[in-house]
């Protein structure tokens, strides 16, 4: 591409010219006088066959080739900006900083948030470098374990197409520049009270920064503050509001409920959902032995969710009729009065769940989704409070964020003296208006009547192309700062590693331009507002204290007693013959990890999707509409209209449409932009939940990929799946009633062959430790956390969409889906699949160059650098776990990205084999720690990373030779069974079989 | 597979043959044993294209290093390695050992100075004594003698890539007989195709005779039935195993996503040889054309039908998928056909399709004038 067409022209020689023309006989035409002189540079383009820099797109990798190229040009570009070293260190620190062990890592407390809400994690950091997030176990969201987002983290924070520096209208600055702009700005508005300032943030639970933007607000009266977030906890704030009259958080505790009704609530792998519900909700479903009592879980869903997979009831509702349905219930058990007859619903299941719920007042959980509307959320508050369950599985106390406000009234507010040009400086710190806000409010119109815009963000997105100034953003991994978690405990947030972009500056960092001067560091500011806080003397052990436990003790807010009342009935749900409903993407939110590829990537739990959102539809309203999946399909809702690929769900309710935000974003990066359709063009400030839409096919397809249905859909196709993995006895489950009658249930499906049936000696004697694996189908919600970790810990490349397609995802465990029963309602149900090693492995056998091998442990090692790649071994995996690279995968160029990857496992190259090693490398690890100890590795000493991160700690691993390890114990239980033990594999990771409590009322129709 | 099938054919015919004191193979053994050549060269291109890191193939063999590290012996891939490198050099030396009598012919017909250098070179100073052709008779018996078992054993060999894997539909004793008549059969079909046109073409209507065209035809015809026993006892065993993978499997190659290439395979394989039992389509050389073409055609769907149903669809339902070729799978293919045809063109033009000594043998007249020395 730097080929320049500076070619010389050489001078010709009109002598040998007319010579050679003297010679020729006959007729001889030429195209220009160099021909005839036969220069060098025509017989060149003789030869060539395109012009110079054509030439370079030959190759039918052209566009992938150019990606890399531009990808790392781009961060090159980013690290040639700055004038110091680059951040890796290639010299030994000549003073080391303190207990710094090269080779070993080390882990600082610290907080990821998600709407202001913060999940407390510890990361693990290589000589300054963090690489790996894993959940804090003193911290009350995550106890230990995390969600996928949060594993992600770090990669966003490595992105390389973060924003680097100060840019003001397309041109570089310095931050000193900035400063004498905006300290220009301010003096003009000392005199008008700071009345021409407007700060948009999204939603703010930081004491500190609360504090801070108090302070600005005080120097300057008349400043407002405006707060915005399309999603999050919004609905749930309004909702409160409408039930108390007052904002409230709401704290439940699943570990005391025996019945659950959720309301469209994907309270088990949600959004800003804590990790904590899902652990405490599978506390209450874990049967061991004998013991088997479970909690019983109802859910009412406009669109499936993983909650409503692993419902023991669940009913899918019109969009517009789930208020309906829902006063129905809310009038049952004594919480105002019923909105009429529903229609559309099974009045059995709400006789059933009504029942149910009146028989367990005090112990049963309510709860409504972040998607579902306030009225709803005030409904479920009057249920909690008829219920009794109000103190004692249902707690209440103030508001987490620092100014609860009713964000969309803010934004339009914002707007309006917009539109009245009373805004001289806008600050837009974080958030992504332009692109998620409602249409019809035209932010993108509006936005730029600021006389001046100033934008913070931690990538130049949509936003950013309407303000003046886009400055870079420190991730939360950078800077100082604190948060609240979902009950209100704090944790104080440090920096991991200093800003990779310099420029970069974290919020409260830019609010300090408007106090004080010079500018304060976030360090000072966070410090000195805890020290104000800090009653006692002995700050500094208090401090040290609360940044090392990454915890604030007793900062959890104080239970506040309320009683709710019910709404009144809100005026007629705008619902249409076919409706639409907007959901949060799982893994992408609002859009903003857009540009986050092991995001992307992650299968949604229930569609299986990767790389787009689709337009969900069932399957009677597909065939209704004479719909297939990835019909291309034009959506009008709204007065907007998109495009988008049309997916067909079993279980989405009839006649709707359920579509995923976040998509479709044209300033993400490099991996967001162009994914999916922008499905916020459809949601206008009337219909933020759901409203009507019509579709028209577009006769034209758009290939999705799905991880999971790789091939055309067929009428049958799911029946059949279902049908042949029951025969096969893949996914063993019942019902706790069935376990508790015939505990062997899980044994009989399939014969698995003993020991001993060979007449060749045993090669292996497992003589010392035997590594094995349980996983409970039961606590697996499918979540993806497992997937996130795996490949956050053991580099697992991100592959594209063209290579999903063609079923070559590289994920190390997968959660396999699979439905059963009636498709338009089915139970979903999930399955972890990593290696199984086994220790008959099929693969071992075929390998012709031994380049996977068995060891003493019974692992089944893969050696890359003897692997030639004849996929041999995949073919021969039953379990079809190994993954194969087909091409370079590894980006190996982008400086940015070799930072993330951990430096205990092999980044591989093309052409070899790969797969789940049970974290061999942390086993090493564990195993020469104690062998330096003389002793055995203890149980729970070596955790893999899918079993850290899992939320309901479904995955257990360890030593199957100790009697006493925990993995030893589940393997005796008698729901313990091998995958595909029957073909005599001998699988060391086996699985517990789901089990489920379905209310006996309706026990006929649940084939579970 | 389908490459290493045809190949089988020349040999056979050669050396089975030539062993049974066939007279009439000699006019067509040549072309065959080229083809065979040509063939395996082809079907070598496969699995090194299909490495992830083709420039580590040799890792194969077991060869001495420094790390002391040997292949995995008991892989079925390794065997491969072993049948095809023995196969392909037992076939070059018989074809070549073939070849001496003619190159000296050639050399001494020769009369351009590089031609006369490089028949020479090549002819190895055969002056076609007595004692030359005492030698070449018992060199040609005892490489025949070692073809022999190995046309089989090729075969076995390839057919255990599938059998000792565990996939349904793979994992089966049938595998090894049936690989071998599939092999012959394609192999003579693949015979036919190409010697019917060069026959017409080059006029050699008198040489290669309709009787050469009925045996082959013949042969066809039996190798198919034993194919088609193959099949059917594939069905049966699917049936009568009582193994819920195997039922699987031969449900969903009859009536799954690959339902039209099973029927089609059916069609092409069993249905279409049937025609050869009448004497008329035997000895008519545009049916029995189009018939070999449809029997290379049916094999090529069998092997497709065989690796991708089964694979397509295996043990677990979640990671099942439906594979269809890409653009680069088929350049592949296409370009193993090319080359095929460049090797059997060159082939044509540069050496004696047809062993000029035996046919000496064979023509009555050629006997009276020039006897055989």
């Amino acid at each position: 591409m730097s080929e320049q067409p500076s070619e010389q022209r050489p001078n010709l020689d009109l002598g040998a010219i007319r010579a050679r023309l003297d010679r020729a006989q006959g007729r001889e035409y030429w195209r220009c006088l160099e021909e005839l002189a036969e220069t060098d540079g025509f017989q060149e383009m003789l030869h060539r066959e395109f012009p110079r820099q054509a030439a370079e797109w030959e190759d039918a990798d052209g566009r992938r080739n150019f990606l890399k190229l531009m990808g790392a040009s781009l961060a090159l570009a980013g690290l040639g900006a700055c004038t110091r070293q680059p951040t890796e260190f290639v010299m030994p620190y000549a003073t080391a900083p303190e207990q710094l062990i090269p080779g070993k890592p080390q882990f600082y407390a610290t907080a990821v948030t998600l709407s202001g809400v913060a999940t407390g994690v510890l990361m693990e950091s290589h000589m300054g470098r963090p690489t790996k997030v894993e959940g804090n176990p003193q911290h009350p969201a995550s106890l230990g374990s995390t969600d996928a987002i949060t594993q992600a983290s770090v990669l966003t924070m490595y992105d390389p197409d973060r924003s680097q520096s100060i840019i003001y209208l397309g041109e570089i600055r310095s931050f000193g520049s900035f400063l004498s702009m905006i300290k220009g700005a301010l003096k003009d508005q000392v005199a008008k009270n700071g009345s021409g300032i407007r700060i948009l943030t999204e939603t703010v639970t930081s004491p500190s920064l609360g504090a801070q933007i108090g302070d600005v607000l005080k120097l300057f009266p008349s400043a407002k503050w405006h707060q915005y977030e399309p999603l999050g906890r919004g609905n749930a704030r309004d909702g409160g509001k409408l039930a108390f009259g007052q904002y409230v958080n709401t704290v439940y505790k699943f570990d005391q409920a025996d019945v659950v009704l959720s309301l469209d609530s994907d309270f088990l792998t949600g959004g800003t959902m804590p990790v904590r519900y899902a652990r405490d909700f599978m506390s209450k479903r874990r049967v061991r032995g004998s013991e088997a009592s479970m909690s019983r879980l109802y859910a009412i869903e406009t669109t499936p969710t993983a909650t409503g997979g692993k419902a023991d009831h669940r009913q899918p509702v019109k969009p517009s009729q789930m208020a309906a349905t829902v006063r129905q219930v809310a009038a049952a058990v004594g919480a105002g009065e019923a909105g009429g007859p529903a229609t559309g619903t099974t009045t059995r299941f709400l006789s059933a769940l009504i029942a149910d719920l009146n028989a367990h007042k005090g112990s049963s959980i309510v709860i409504a989704g972040d998607d579902q509307t306030p009225e709803v959320h005030a409904l479920a508050h009057a249920m909690n409070s008829a219920l009794g369950n109000v103190g004692k599985t249902v707690f209440y106390t103030d508001p987490i964020e620092a100014q609860p406000v009713d964000q969309l009234a803010s934004l339009k507010e914002l707007l309006a003296d917009l539109d009245a040009g009373q805004v001289d400086i806008l600050m837009v710190m974080g958030g992504n208006p332009v692109y998620n806000a409602p249409p019809d409010l035209d932010v993108a119109g509006k936005i730029v009547k600021a006389k001046m815009r100033v934008r913070l963000g931690l990538y130049a997105d949509e936003t950013s192309d309407l303000c003046q100034w886009q400055l870079p953003e420190t991730h939360s991994l950078e800077a100082w700062g604190d948060a609240r978690a979902y009950d209100g405990t704090v944790t104080i947030m440090q920096p991991l590693i200093a800003p990779i972009y310099p420029a970069s500056k974290s919020m409260s960092e830019l609010l300090g331009v408007f106090t004080d001067s010079p500018e304060p560091t976030s360090y000072d500011l966070v410090r000195a507002y805890w020290q104000k806080q800090h009653a006692g003397t002995d700050f500094e052990s208090w401090w040290r204290h609360a940044v090392h436990d990454g915890v604030v003790k007793d900062s959890a807010l104080p239970v506040k007693t309320l009683a709710a009342k019910a709404p009144s009935a809100s005026s007629a749900a705008n619902g249409g013959d076919l409706e639409v409903s907007f959901h949060a993407d799982s893994f992408l939110y609002d859009g903003r990890f857009a540009n986050n590829g092991w995001l992307m990537e992650l299968p949604r739990p229930v569609t299986k999707l990767t790389w787009d959102n689709a337009a969900l539809v069932s399957p009677a309203t597909a065939h209704r509409l004479g719909l297939q999946n990835s019909d291309y399909v034009e959506l009008k809702s709204g007065g907007h209209t998109v495009w988008a690929a049309v997916w067909i769900l079993p279980g989405q309710p009839d006649d709707s449409v359920a579509l995923q935000l976040g998509y479709g974003r044209n300033k993400a990066g490099r991996v967001g932009n162009g994914a999916g359709f922008n499905s916020f063009l459809l949601r206008t400030s009337n219909q933020l939940s759901f409203g009507p839409v019509s579709l028209r096919k577009l006769g034209k397809q758009f290939p999705l990929a799905s991880t999971q249905q790789h091939y055309l859909i067929d009428d049958g196709k799911s029946e059949l799946e279902e049908r042949e993995q029951k025969k096969r006895g893949i996914l063993r489950g019942s019902t706790v009633a069935e376990y508790l009658k015939n505990p062997e249930f899980a044994q009989e499906v399939v014969e698995t062959p003993g020991k001993g049936l060979t007449i060749y000696p045993e090669t292996f004697k497992y003589e010392g430790y035997a590594w094995g694996m349980v996983i409970d189908l039961t606590a697996c919600t499918g979540c993806g956390t497992c997937t996130a970790a795996c490949q956050a810990e053991n580099n697992i490349s991100v592959v594209g969409k063209e290579q999903v397609l063609v079923t070559r995802e590289m994920h190390w465990i997968r959660v396999d889906r699979y439905f059963s029963g009636d498709m338009q309602n089915p139970s979903t149900h999930f399955q972890p699949v990593p290696c199984m090693q086994c220790e008959n492995a099929p693969c071992e056998l075929v390998c012709p160059v031994a380049a996977t091998a068995h060891d003493e442990d019974g692992i089944n090692n893969m050696v890359y650098n003897r692997c030639v790649g004849t996929r041999y071994c995949s073919n021969n995996c039953p379990y079809k776990v190994r993954r194969f690279n087909f091409m370079r995968f590894a980006d190996l160029d982008t400086e940015s990205l070799k930072m993330v990857r951990n430096p205990d496992v092999t980044v591989r190259t093309r052409g070899v084999m790969e797969k789940c090693t049970y974290c061999i490398q942390r086993i090493s690890q564990a195993k020469i720690t104690s062998e330096k100890q003389d002793r055995r590795v203890h149980d729970g000493e070596i955790v893999t990373a899918c079993e850290a991160a899992c939320p309901t700690q479904a995955i257990t691993f360890g030593d199957i030779n100790d009697p006493n390890s925990r993995v030893a114990k589940l393997k005796q239980e008698k729901l313990n069974y091998g995958m595909l033990a029957d073909l005599n594999t001998r699988p060391r990771t086996t699985y517990l079989a789901e089990l489920r409590n379905p209310n006996p009322e309706l026990q006929a129709e649940t084939k579970g | 597979m389908w490459w290493i099938g045809i190949g089988h054919a020349g040999t056979l015919i050669s050396a089975i043959l030539l062993l049974l004191n066939q007279g009439w193979r000699n006019a067509i053994n040549r072309f065959a044993e080229a083809m065979t050549l040509f063939a395996v060269a082809c079907a070598g291109q496969f699995p090194i294209l299909h490495m992830g890191r083709p420039w580590l193939g040799y890792w194969l063999i077991p060869y001495p290093n420094t790390m002391a590290l040997w292949p995995q012996f008991r892989s079925p891939l390794d065997w491969d390695v072993f049948a095809v490198s023995t196969y392909a050099t037992i076939s070059v030396v018989f074809w070549y050992v073939g070849l001496i009598p003619d190159l000296a012919s050639l050399r001494d017909k020769a009369h351009k100075r590089y031609q006369q250098v490089i028949f020479g070179a090549l002819s190895l100073g055969w002056r076609g004594s007595a004692m030359h052709w005492m030698r070449y008779e018992k060199a040609s018996l005892v490489l025949a003698g070692l073809s022999t078992p190995l046309v089989v054993s090729v075969h076995t060999v390839v057919s255990f890539d599938f059998a000792i894997s565990i996939i349904p539909g793979w994992h089966t004793t049938i595998f090894p007989p049936y690989f071998v008549a599939g092999a012959i059969y394609s192999g003579f079909a693949m015979v036919l195709a190409l010697m019917i046109p060069v026959r017409r073409f080059y006029g050699l209507e008198d040489l290669i005779t309709l009787q050469h065209m009925n045996n082959m035809a013949k042969v066809m015809l039996a190798t198919g039935l034993i194919v088609a026993y193959g099949y059917t006892s594939e069905v049966f065993f699917a049936w009568y195993s009582a193994n819920n993978f195997e039922r699987f499997m031969m449900h969903n190659r009859q009536f799954g996503p690959y339902a039209p290439f099973y029927w089609c395979l059916i069609f092409c394989n069993i249905i279409t040889p049937q025609f050869l039992w009448i004497a008329k389509v035997r000895m008519h050389m545009g049916i029995l054309f189009v018939i070999s073409l449809i029997v290379n055609v049916g094999m090529w769907l069998e092997r497709f039908v065989i690796v991708i149903t089964s694979l397509h669809r295996d043990f677990v339902p979640s990671s099942w998928g439906y594979y269809s070729p890409t653009r680069w799978d088929w350049a592949v293919y296409i370009g193993t056909i090319g080359l095929f045809m460049t090797l059997i063109f060159l082939f044509v033009r540069v050496l004696p399709m047809i062993t000029i000594f035996e046919m000496r043998m064979l023509v009555p007249s050629g006997r009276v004038k020039e006897p055989v020395r």
